[in-house]
């Protein structure tokens, strides 16, 4: 699988790991998701949930996960996964990563060091729980179409 | 009687790609039963190795999340819907654990 994104996109991203740092931030992807690619088309920023614990956890709710649901069919869009920050850490999925996430989404991680976005990777949980692969990002300066699978 | 259980897009590959599938069943419990024993590559995504809920998996009668009724002893009725809706978490604090393939 690949994940086009947008410079402009990716630009958001980072600029919400920055304004949240040392906190992580956290939003929804939405897009369209094609036979063996799929492309962010927007974000969706939403509000980190673990007060007690923002620096090194994320939460969304299922209220907030509605929203999001809802802004990807109001804009004709699926909701394909999620970004988060991990500030001062690196950009790599934690055991606590996988043991809350399903497959198909695209989890989005940016890592965040002294206030600067650093790598930005994206990872699917596989079939069987037991690890996150890599997606390959293509990052795009211009959005394109990817033709939906259904 | 005839309870729907709507199944979220990430998870409708093990679930023959079907968008919700209808059981007859007395209990949120048992339509979920009914649900992974036909689609049995769902349960994992759905419940821990000792077969509990998973803590970020939410599922909701109707509008009502079942923490706050009976849990899954909660009795349906013919045309209850089910919904099954995570909670988004995650975080770093030991990546590595995480298996992660790079």
């Amino acid at each position: 699988m690949l994940l086009y994104l947008s410079k402009q996109l990716m630009r958001e991203i980072e600029t919400k790991a920055e304004e949240s740092y040392p906190h992580e931030c956290c939003g929804a992807l939405l897009g369209k998701d094609g036979a063996g690619k799929r492309e962010v088309l927007d974000v969706f920023p939403l509000v980190n949930r673990r007060e007690d614990s923002p620096r090194n956890r994320f939460a969304i709710t299922p209220e907030d996960f509605c929203a999001a649901e809802k802004a990807a069919s109001d804009r004709g869009l699926e909701l394909i996964g999620w970004y988060h920050s991990h500030p001062d850490h690196p950009a790599l999925p934690s055991e606590y990563d996988r043991e809350h996430a399903w497959p198909w989404y695209s989890y989005i991680i940016v890592s965040v060091a002294d206030r600067k976005p650093g790598e930005m990777k994206s990872w699917r949980l596989a079939d069987d729980r037991a690890r996150f692969e890599l997606e390959p990002i293509e990052v795009r300066f211009s959005s394109s179409a990817v033709s939906p699978a259904r | 009687m005839a309870v729907k259980v709507v199944i979220p897009t990430p998870l409708r590959p093990y679930a023959g790609k079907q968008d919700s599938v209808e059981f007859d069943a007395r209990t949120v419990g048992e339509a979920l039963s009914r649900l992974t024993t036909k689609y049995e590559e769902l349960r994992k995504h759905l419940y821990t190795d000792d077969g509990k809920i998973r803590s970020f998996v939410n599922v909701y009668l109707n509008d009502e999340d079942i923490r706050y009724l009976q849990k899954e002893n909660t009795q349906t009725k013919d045309g209850d819907t089910i919904s099954i809706v995570p909670s988004i978490a995650g975080g770093f604090a030991s990546p590595a654990a995480s298996g992660a393939n790079r």
